[in-house]
């Protein structure tokens, strides 16, 4: 008998310290280099693995399935053209801090930089778009550095890290230990707000005459979604929620005023050109939201920013308050102020401000034809929202349907809405839902897509058969790349370059060449019934082709490179 | 739009430089020099990175190295008073009377000759960009066969310490 520790290969300690870690699915796909690490996940059954069709769709999926919990997502893929189908994923998340850890597989370490097979510079591509990264080159490092990508992706501004690990790191064996807890000298993110700038803050919130709420995606990475209802609703202030924040206040409250920026409403966006305290938390002063930042700066206004990244404070707009920290802890403590202060927002000036308010607003700016003979796309997002009750979790692809969906489908709840908001990665749609509905097995799942995007990734199709994940797929099939065919209606004198695609597949026989249900629906009376039967079909994934009017464009649109408020209304405006 | 000259303290792992370095030409920042070496204790570095930009420009660039998850710390030495130096080896054409000249100009601005044979001299010269700018233009320029500068190296004058 011997009392040694049992010694573990680097596969097995990769595979402990994931089971260390509470992970419960893995996205992936085998090859040569992580023939170990799958052969330790075929001895175990604590870890789901979830087999997909191609690497870009286990990374996608790990990335939606943090972005619809609170967890962190987790893919696993060989060396190679293994890493580099991911790397799109990869900056995809980075763009909207979402935390990931990616495992890699590396050829042996005695074969790096001899251009062995399936080999790349996994650290030096992703380098640009990853949180950060680790080469592995010795067993007894590997558990530590689990446990840093862990750490360092969840915590801060999060955001993938990649871990690869050579071939022979996943056979060579060493006595296994997961540290509880972890400090880094170099990395130590700030938590709580400056008391002095908050304070500064308050004074300024509650002494607005035309406030105005600015939340982004900064606020359900936080989950501090209930902290932005209700300093909101204390404040009774408007708010507008970025594409990224969508859900973080909810949509149904009359002082929600739309999503702001380039297709965002009338009101939503002369409010934030025309308030005089505007508070952004957790949002980044995008170029798709603030449109020209100079045309934006013409306007005089106080600035408070929240965020939890300095380098985000500043970068495109001067701000007057910056105060960096957790965007739940500073807005409890902002809340507790609001709450024990003896001033009061002033209220004449803030029924005037929403009178203004209302008048923007009285333009609505989102009507359509509804009397259309043809299928409006507005029109199947508004029926999804009616017959989910607004409940379900809705992922996008990337063009007219994202903002159609974004307009359409009202959030009530943060991480309901998952969609690629920095980087616009089409394809995601579909490996994003079935990431969603791995995460939240019962839970309705709907992914709204085009004909275009949805070809980026369809192979998945044969996942959620495999995995019998029930997801809803919306086509709104307009025959067109849709935002492409409208910026050159445009700007671009009608010349439709390559934004047709002649012989698209036929999409029910391919849903259901895949084993799931497919429906094609021609006429906007049938919208509803097609809708209808596919929820009630609650096991069965379905492809609904929506062949829509292939002439609507996205309005308002505030064109590239225009003030948020020279906004084109309609065709009207062209 | 300023000159200046960031100290940082990095750990000393594999790619640490590539990081920085990558994140100066993914954001389209400057980089006039960079300097790096490890310090007393081997698992740090110690960079200085001198670069160009408007305040806002430096500010991020300050707030982007603090970003990197290997970076201990960073500091704007160009914000208090500070020394900088460089070094920089010139070899030179050193025939007739010119060798004479040529060691006479070494000693006036402090530099030594650290190798010669019968037709050249090679001068090590330290002091701040603007001395090792100056003995260029103060020798001919025809007689330059070689020049190599480091970059600079920059640190805090009395108290102010950069360290972990």
């Amino acid at each position: 008998m011997t009392t040694e520790t049992p010694q573990l290969t680097g596969a097995e300690i990769a595979v402990r310290c994931l089971q260390e870690e509470g992970v419960e699915h893995v996205f992936g796909y085998p090859g040569g280099s992580v023939l170990y690490l799958y052969d330790a996940l075929f001895n175990q059954d604590i870890l789901k693995h979830i087999l997909v069709r191609h690497e870009q769709g286990a990374v996608h999926a790990a990335d939606a399935y943090a972005r619809s919990s609170e967890k962190v997502g987790v893919c696993l893929v060989t060396s190679g053209p293994g890493v580099t189908n991911i790397v799109t994923g990869i900056a995809t998340a980075y763009m909207d801090s979402i935390p990931m850890v990616i495992l890699t597989g590396q050829v042996p370490t005695h074969a790096i930089g001899l251009d062995a097979f399936q080999e790349c510079d996994t650290v030096g591509i992703t380098r640009p778009v990853v949180k950060h990264n680790f080469l592995v080159k010795d067993v007894k490092d590997l558990a530590l550095t689990i446990k840093k990508a862990f750490y360092i992706a969840r915590t801060g501004r999060p955001g993938p890290v990649l871990v690869d690990i050579p071939k022979d790191v996943s056979f060579h064996k060493c006595a296994f230990s997961y540290p509880a807890q972890i400090e880094m000298r170099s990395y130590n993110p700030v938590i709580k707000g400056h008391a002095g700038q908050i304070k500064k803050a308050v004074q300024m919130i509650l002494s607005a005459k035309r406030p105005m709420i600015y939340a982004g995606g900064g606020v359900i990475l936080a989950d501090a979604a209930k902290e932005l209802n209700q300093l909101v609703d204390t404040l009774g202030y408007p708010c507008t929620n970025t594409l990224m924040g969508l859900g973080g206040y909810k949509a149904s409250d009359s002082k929600f005023v739309g999503m702001p920026g380039m297709h965002g409403t009338y009101e939503a966006n002369l409010a934030m050109q025309n308030c005089d305290v505007l508070v952004a938390i957790g949002a980044r002063f995008d170029d798709r939201v603030i449109g020209n930042p100079a045309d934006f700066a013409k306007h005089q206004r106080q600035i408070i920013h929240i965020d939890i990244d300095p380098s985000s404070i500043s970068k495109r707009v001067k701000v007057d308050v910056p105060i960096v920290g957790d965007v739940k802890d500073v807005l409890q403590e902002v809340i507790r102020q609001v709450e024990a202060g003896s001033i009061r927002p002033d209220a004449q000036a803030l029924a005037d401000w929403w009178k203004q308010i209302e008048e923007w607003r009285s333009r609505d700016c989102l009507k359509y034809d509804r009397k259309s003979a043809k299928i409006k796309p507005q029109y199947v997002v508004e029926k999804l929202w009616e017959l989910t009750g607004g409940d379900a979790y809705v992922t996008s692809d990337v063009g007219q349907h994202q903002m159609w969906a974004a307009q359409f489908y009202r959030f009530d709840k943060p991480r309901r809405w998952i969609n690629s908001g920095g980087l616009g990665t089409m394809g995601v749609g579909l490996p994003y839902a079935m990431g969603v509905q791995m995460a939240h097995k019962d839970a309705t799942v709907a992914c709204i897509t085009g004909e275009a995007s949805i070809q980026m990734c369809i192979q998945e199709l044969s996942t959620c058969k495999q995995y019998r994940l029930p997801v809803k797929v919306l086509n709104l099939n307009n025959g067109y790349l849709g935002m492409v065919r409208q910026w050159q209606q445009i700007e671009y004198g009608s010349r439709y370059s390559e934004s047709y695609m002649d012989a698209l597949p036929d999409f029910v026989k391919l849903a259901e060449a895949y084993g799931h249900v497919g429906m094609q629906i021609t006429k906007p009376a049938d919208v509803e019934g097609a809708i209808r039967e596919a929820l009630k079909l609650k096991d069965r994934c379905v492809f609904m082709d929506f062949l829509t009017d292939p002439k609507e464009n996205v309005w308002p649109m505030v064109q590239a490179g225009k003030g948020l408020t020279s906004m084109l209304l309609g065709s009207e405006d062209l | 739009m300023k000159r200046h000259i960031i100290s940082i303290l990095i750990e000393n792992e594999a790619g640490a430089l590539s990081r920085v370095a990558g994140l100066f030409s993914a954001r389209g920042y400057n980089i006039e020099t960079l300097t790096v070496a490890p310090t007393e204790d081997p698992s740090l570095s110690r960079m200085t990175i001198v670069s160009v930009g408007s305040d806002d420009v430096i500010e991020q660039i300050t707030k982007h190295l603090n970003r990197l998850i290997d970076v201990v710390k960073v500091v704007d030495l160009s914000e208090g008073a500070h020394i900088e130096r460089e070094l920089m080896l010139v070899k030179v054409r050193a025939t007739g009377k010119e060798r004479e000249e040529m060691k006479r100009m070494a000693e006036i601005f402090r530099g030594r000759i650290i190798d010669v044979t019968d037709k050249t001299y090679t001068i090590e010269l330290t002091g701040d960009v603007a001395k090792l700018d100056a003995f260029i233009e103060a020798i001919d320029r025809a007689l330059i066969l070689e020049t190599v500068r480091t970059g600079a190296s920059g640190i805090g004058r009395g108290e102010r310490v950069l360290k972990v």
